[in-house]
């Protein structure tokens, strides 16, 4: 059998068969020995916890068990995920408030699900009563603009638009005009998805940023950054520089209805110490939920 | 060869371990630790990586180490031929249908840059002589079909669509007619973005693949993908029967991992990656390349083979030179800019570096994007020539004049100024670097190719 065919048949199996594995592996066990830490070790890197982060979890799980002189297999589990759940915080996702408006500043790369979790977000908040404004400030992509357009009337809410092309900083600056003028709690930006590592067009976020706090003291109160979960590594990178260009307060993790399981914020919690506000399970008005770092640490195993 | 990243620390690993002669498998076993290691930060999924390691210490241990290279040379040649070699060869072909039209289909997660890409096909198809028909075929997600009409628009390329009421298979039929009736012989089908586990849109596909025989299905794919790559390319091809794959946003900093996870699970090429936003950004793919960049070590090969065929060899001596004195004035740097400027987005190229991709000075260089070299430019050519020789007397007035005359800024003619000397720095420090000032920084001694730099 060739390798790839080798590879193959080992992968179609390693899905289903990793959470058996691990519950096998736990409770099948008299001993704790290090071929089970190497199995909890894969699971997490499988789950995009990456190699570095895994293998700190890891001695730390080690330690825990030393400590604790445990001999039970089956407490490894409950006590990764509690590991996990700790570095992830408290879970409080309500947002920072202020103004009024509230203004919130949707930021990230690419196709990751910002204008969709803006719909989302503004479903959400209206739902719950509060008067919520968009502000239409993908001034680059073909058809953004209409494609917020389509959310506001879905979900009831007004969007303040300029033409395609024209400077988002502006935009973001009658949109916050109009949230005064009519009174409205809270307001979201809508971006262009963009690289983190394009410069120039980082420089586009700040002078937002910077238009909106000039009109609003402590605006925008909230820089959500918006991360696929089915992106690896790659994900820590974005954190930092976003974070460095916009001040990101939060992070919403989009697509976790399919099959990724999003492990990399555990390390962007570490290293940026950027909590999880909500998390996006599908396409529709309703699939966007408050963070829940138990629920969260549990489903990397599963 | 210039290693960076992974080449670094198998260096640290074979001197600590002292191996002579032959590789024993204790050398070998720690050095597989640090490929390991390598692999999964660049996000290859982890059984991949497993029996990638494997096969790699099958091959390394035993091996005479030849004197030409030290081992850990020895192990990265393996590394880097086996990556290669499992990522296949160069393959930018489309399948093409013996009577026209072609259909090709672009299929993948939600996000992956379907629409985009199909858009980018189609321009590059084009430029090869063929006539293009994209057809709109996402019919789920708010003003897809837009986005499709507008960036056809903006190609002068024909979008077919019936608006978002009719399924995805009547529209790709009316469309595969249309572009016959209309001797169109390139039909490129943009769908909607799916998860691989529903079942539903899956079907969907299924169902436009029996309706219309594509010759190409073509899984568009984010390059930032972690370890997930492997179950949406092995769905998706178990599905469909993928004919290739692109791999999109590669013009970002991600090591693409993916490429070999997908690679490895499916067996199919990837024809294509995109590389920017712009409609012209698709580029064939390379293997080598790529397994250099998953290994963190530089894309330095591209920006060898884009040095030689945009420099100019004479200029280059000059700047070189200038460099390496002090006397480096605003004129060179608007020279040395524009040269630049021929490789490519400076961004890019500062990525294409190994080792220096990193290097917050050179990011400030990267700062000036390409759409700010007009000003750039503008705001030097204000200038008299004796300002251009003495950057550092340009005073206040002299600024606003500059600006006035430029159509620009103060700020802008300040940040110009600053920028240059940035660079002026750098290049000062890169050069004593490369005559061996500083120790442990493996540079070349010029930044711009010459007869007397190492790297070309
Ligand atoms: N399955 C799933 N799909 C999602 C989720 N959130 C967004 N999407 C889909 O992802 C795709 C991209 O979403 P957009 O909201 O357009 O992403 P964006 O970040 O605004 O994209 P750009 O503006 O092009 O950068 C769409 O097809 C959405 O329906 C989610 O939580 N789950
Ligand atoms: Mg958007």
């Amino acid at each position: 059998m060739g390798f790839f065919n080798r590879l193959k048949e080992s992968l179609s199996k390693t899905r289903q068969g990793l959470v058996e594995k691990i519950e096998n592996l736990i409770t099948g066990r008299q001993v704790i020995d290090e071929s089970l830490y190497e199995e909890l070790e894969e699971a997490l890197i499988g789950a995009d916890v990456g190699v570095e982060t895994s293998l700190e979890l890891m001695e730390t799980l080690r330690r825990r068990v030393k400590e604790q002189k445990l001999r039970d297999p089956a407490r490894l589990k409950p006590l990764l995920q509690e590991l996990i759940t700790d570095e992830l915080g408290t879970g409080d996702s309500s947002l920072n408030r202020g103004g009024p408006p509230t203004v919130i500043l949707v930021v990230g790369v690419n196709g990751v699900g910002k204008t969709t979790t803006i719909g989302k977000l503004a479903y959400y908040y209206k739902t719950r009563g509060e008067r919520v404004l968009l502000g239409a400030a993908d001034t680059f992509r073909a058809a953004a603009i209409d494609q917020l357009e389509i959310w506001g009337r879905r979900v009831g809410v007004d969007v303040i638009k300029h033409r395609e092309g024209s400077d988002p900083a502006a935009v973001a600056y009658d949109a916050l005009q109009a949230a005064r003028a009519r009174k409205m709690d809270m307001l979201i930006i809508d971006t262009a998805g963009r690289l983190h590592t394009k410069s120039n067009l980082m420089e586009e976020l700040k002078k937002i940023r910077r238009v909106l706090g000039r009109e609003l003291s402590g605006a925008p109160h909230e820089v959500l950054l918006v991360l696929d979960a089915t992106t690896g590594q790659n994900a820590i990178s974005q954190a930092r520089l976003f974070s460095e260009a916009t001040g990101v307060t939060g992070i919403v993790l989009t697509k976790l209805d399919g099959t990724a399981r999003g492990g990399v914020i555990i390390g962007i919690r570490r290293m940026l110490n950027i909590p999880v506000k909500f998390i996006g399970i599908g396409e529709g008005v309703e699939d966007l939920q408050p963070f829940n770092p138990q629920e969260f640490a549990a489903a990397l195993f599963d | 060869m210039i290693f960076a990243g992974l080449a670094e620390k198998l260096q640290e690993t074979f001197r600590r371990l002292k191996s002579k002669g032959r590789l024993t498998e204790a050398d070998v076993d720690e050095a597989m630790k640090e490929v390991r290691r390598a692999l999964l930060a660049a996000d290859v999924n982890f059984q991949v990586v497993k029996s990638f390691v494997a096969r790699v210490k099958e091959r390394a241990v035993g091996q005479d180490v030849l004197s030409s290279l030290t081992p850990a040379q020895q192990v990265i040649k393996i590394v880097r031929e086996e990556l290669a070699g499992l990522m296949g060869g160069t393959q930018s072909k489309l399948n093409m249908a013996p009577k026209p039209p072609t259909v090709v289909m672009m299929v993948g997660l939600h996000g992956a840059g379907k629409t985009t890409t199909a858009a980018k096909l189609a321009n590059l198809m084009r430029k090869q002589g063929r006539r293009p028909l994209l057809v709109a075929c996402d019919v789920y997600r708010p003003a897809a079909i837009k986005q499709l009409q507008v960036l056809g628009e903006q190609l002068d390329i024909p979008v077919f669509s019936m608006g978002d009421r009719h399924t995805p298979v009547d529209i790709a039929r009316a469309a595969v007619e249309h572009a016959t009736r209309q001797g169109r012989d390139l039909v490129i089908i943009d769908t909607a973005g799916r998860l691989e586990i529903n079942e539903e849109m899956m079907a969907e596909l299924e169902e436009l693949k029996a309706a219309l025989r594509p010759h190409e299905i073509l899984l568009v794919v984010d390059a930032m993908t972690g370890q997930v790559a492997v179950n949406i390319a092995e769905t998706f091809n178990k599905r469909l029967g993928l004919d290739g794959v692109v791999l999109t946003k590669l013009d970002g900093d991600t090591r693409g991992g993916a490429a070999l996870s997908i690679k490895a699970v499916t067996g199919c090429p990837i024809k294509f990656v995109g590389v920017g936003e712009k409609l012209d950004a698709l580029e064939p793919f390379h293997p080598d390349r790529m397994a250099d960049r998953i290994l963190g070590m530089g894309d330095v090969l591209t920006l060898i083979e884009k040095a030689q065929a945009s420099f100019d060899a004479e200029q280059v001596a000059r700047l070189n030179k200038k460099i390496r004195s002090a006397d480096f004035t605003l004129d060179d740097f608007l020279e040395q800019l524009q040269e630049v400027k021929k490789l490519g987005p400076i961004q890019q190229i500062i990525s294409m570096l190994p080792g220096l991709g990193n290097m917050k000075k050179l990011k400030e260089l990267g700062d000036i994007d390409d759409r700010e070299l007009v000003y750039v430019e503008a705001i030097i050519r204000s200038m008299t020539p004796w300002e251009r020789a003495h950057p550092h007397e340009i005073n206040g007035s002299r600024r606003r004049r500059i600006a006035r005359g430029s159509g620009t800024s103060v700020q802008k003619v300040n940040s110009v100024l600053k920028q240059f000397e940035q660079t002026r720095k750098m290049m000062r420090q890169l050069a004593e670097m490369g005559r061996g000032g500083k120790k442990g920084a493996r540079l070349p001694r010029n930044l711009f190719p010459g007869k007397d730099n190492p790297l070309f």
